[in-house]
């Protein structure tokens, strides 16, 4: 047996696990998980665990309903603190099909596959998120909405209450092998951020859904809800997924060039000439829900014009300034579109998808954006030669169903199926009548 | 006595020639599976021509399930500092080329030592760390660590020498083997998630040495 399978097995019957999930993730990015006892742990890795897939979104059409959970014996992690100080265990899988081909609907695999794309051209992808969220009062959607309940809200539960949950919080993330860079409190009342200290990207695919589980207990244990909507809150700032990404090629940091502007290799201005160019055709991926768009305005420190700026918050794609003496290894590129509602597999897919074919194509990054593009963007038509992101997800929509580039990256199974639910939410959104208007017709007309 | 299992196949026909001639029975055995099915007295691996499989070979001999030991590796005299950091994978070496009487008083040796003094390496303790080796588990003050299974691994090689510095090459072609990709970030990665894991007040056990690599526990050399 391979000896990673051993060390699981081992440590499962040493600390006496009782239950050992098995996880994975749907095509919009829900955690997914099968429980399973630790005996058939062994079973499972050997011949996988048969489940019906249909039942799930995004998976298997009903006349290939089955599909089988291979878990991945190095990603398997103690998770303590559960209920009654019980030991429990997670085990990301991957999905196959009954005759042993990758599950085309397994957005882990997706991101698998365009990994190793990268791989044959020499590139490994770190990742390092930025996660946002609020802790609310409760998940009543009715208070959640009005921005009057949420300063009352701040009101009541003090800063130090939520900065202990985010103690909390933190604390159980490190112990589970998520280092956390720093975490503060965001601009808006309420709001936190989490950045995560570099990874590969499949890791941090994979913290990040761990993340998103771990924010959603802690906060329930203290009798809160957190939420990783967008734009939860009217008038405040949404939460967004900033993402830090760079290019190594073996221990090299493939973004870093001494000579080049701002530390820039021809690899990394072609990377991120790759992303803005496809950033309106990836921008569904990034940003999946009709909330996304919400965020994605001017006035919120959101990007909203596709560009690029070395130090200018209000751009897609930053360059930060790297501390000196680390330039060699902190040489990145910041994507800010990203929000924390997404399917990080796809997401991250779809960026490096776009950064590869800027690197492949050659392609010539523009020049810098100079002016602060959110705070003194005016309604209306963007400056000359500014394209702006879609505005929303009908749009995002239609850039993305018109892209080779997408439609490769996800696969033909997941980007019909992603379209298909997506065009459908839209409509929902579409037929329904919002209170904006009820308050702004209902007297007037 | 089972036969001496010899590594690669097939191994070099003097290794084959000495062994027959000092009266041990050998059998070549190239992977895992094959060292697996069998059950044997002790193990000769040559490092002369393909060192990193050797060792990887020979660490894989260490493991539970295999169990074979002793290991008594061959290496070229230009190797010797290759020996380095790899003390956990065999219990003794010859230099090789060998002397027939040499090789055969070495394995004579090994194979008559009492078979309990070599458990003692079971668990690896360095100040409030203690690794068990045969159950997987580690603590630091008592308190469980929940390692992933490279985590494990990292701290092991670590914890198995203490007080020198690796550099991020050595780590990764030690402990992950030659055949990982993935570049040496990997090793920085692994190790902020082995400081997260030990907390705060235990982080310090492993440190940064800036520009070289790291380094668990204190230096040697005060």
């Amino acid at each position: 047996m391979e000896q990673q399978q051993s060390y699981v097995l081992r440590t499962v019957e040493e600390r006496r696990v009782r239950l050992v999930r098995l996880w994975f993730t749907d095509v919009l990015g829900q955690l997914k998980s099968v429980a399973i006892s630790p005996v058939e742990l062994e079973t499972a890795f050997e011949e996988g665990v048969q489940f019906d897939g249909s039942a799930i979104d995004g998976f298997s059409r009903v006349q290939e309903a089955d599909v089988l959970a291979f878990p991945d014996a190095s990603s398997f992690q103690l998770m303590p603190g559960g209920e009654g100080g019980e030991m429990s265990a997670r085990v990301f899988c991957d999905l196959q099909n009954l005759d042993g081909t990758p599950f085309e609907g397994d957005p882990r695999q997706v991101l698998k596959r365009n990994l190793a794309r990268a791989r044959e051209a020499g590139f490994t992808l770190m990742c390092a998120p930025e996660v946002e969220f609020f802790y609310l009062a409760s998940d009543d959607a009715s208070q959640a909405l009005q921005p009057l309940d949420s300063a009352s809200y701040f009101d009541l539960t003090t800063y130090d209450a939520s900065s202990n949950i985010r103690r909390a919080t933190i604390q159980r993330l490190e112990a589970t092998g998520i280092p956390v860079e720093y975490s503060f409190h965001e601009d808006a009342p309420s709001q936190h951020e989490i950045d995560l200290r570099y990874s590969d990207a499949l890791s941090m695919a994979d913290n990040i859904m761990t993340l998103r589980l771990v924010v959603r207990e802690v906060a329930l244990q203290h009798g809160v809800h957190a939420t990783f909507m967008p734009k939860p809150i009217a008038g405040v700032q949404g939460s967004g997924m900033h993402t830090h990404l760079s290019l190594f090629r073996e221990e090299e940091n493939a973004f870093y060039d001494p000579a080049g502007d701002a530390n820039l290799s021809a690899v990394a201005r072609s990377f991120v000439a790759g992303v803005l160019r496809h950033a309106g055709e990836i921008t569904a991926v990034t940003n999946q829900l009709v909330n996304s768009y919400k965020r994605l305005v001017a006035g919120f420190e959101a990007p909203v014009h596709v560009a690029w700026a070395r130090n200018n918050r209000s751009a897609l794609v930053r360059i930060p300034v790297t501390k000196r003496g680390k330039e060699a290894v902190g040489t990145r590129i910041e994507y800010r579109s990203l929000d924390p509602a997404c399917n990080p597999y796809l997401a991250f897919s779809a960026l490096l998808a776009a950064g590869l074919a800027g690197i492949e194509g050659g392609y010539e990054l523009g020049p810098e954006a100079v002016a602060n593009l959110v705070d003194g963007a005016p309604p209306g038509p963007p400056p000359a030669g500014l394209e702006l992101l879609p505005g929303s997800l009908a749009e995002a929509l239609d850039r993305m169903e018109a892209s080779t580039l997408v439609r490769e990256t996800l696969g033909e199974h997941i980007f019909e199926w992603f379209l298909r639910n997506k065009r459908s939410e839209w409509s929902d959104y579409k037929a329904h009548v919002s209170q904006f208007e009820l308050d702004r017709y209902l007297r007037s007309w | 006595m089972e036969p001496l299992l010899c590594w690669p196949d097939p191994p070099p026909a003097e290794l084959v020639r000495a062994l027959d001639m000092a009266g041990f029975a050998s059998t070549a055995v190239g992977d895992e599976a094959t060292a697996a099915a069998g059950t044997w007295s002790g193990a000769v691996i040559d490092a002369t021509e393909d060192a990193e499989g050797a060792f990887a070979f020979a660490r894989a001999l260490r493991r539970v399930e295999l169990g074979v030991a002793p290991v008594l590796v061959l290496v070229r005299g230009s190797q010797l500092a290759d020996l380095a950091g790899r003390h956990d994978a065999f219990d003794d070496f010859c230099v090789s080329p060998f002397h027939p009487v040499e090789l055969e008083a070495r394995l004579a040796h090994l194979l008559a030592r009492d078979p309990l003094a070599a458990n003692d390496t079971e668990t690896v303790v360095y100040e409030d760390l203690v690794l068990n080796l045969e159950t997987y588990q580690a603590t630091i003050a008592g308190r469980p660590l929940d390692l992933t299974y490279m985590e494990y691994e990292l701290l092991r090689f670590l914890a198995q020498n203490p007080g020198r510095v690796f550099t991020r090459e050595t780590l990764l072609s030690r402990v992950w083997g030659y055949e990982y990709y993935g570049g040496a970030r990997t090793v920085d990665v692994h190790i902020r998630r082995l400081r997260a894991k030990l907390g705060e007040e235990h982080a310090a056990l492993i440190s940064t040495v800036r520009s070289v690599g790291y380094r668990l526990g204190e230096t040697r050399w005060g």
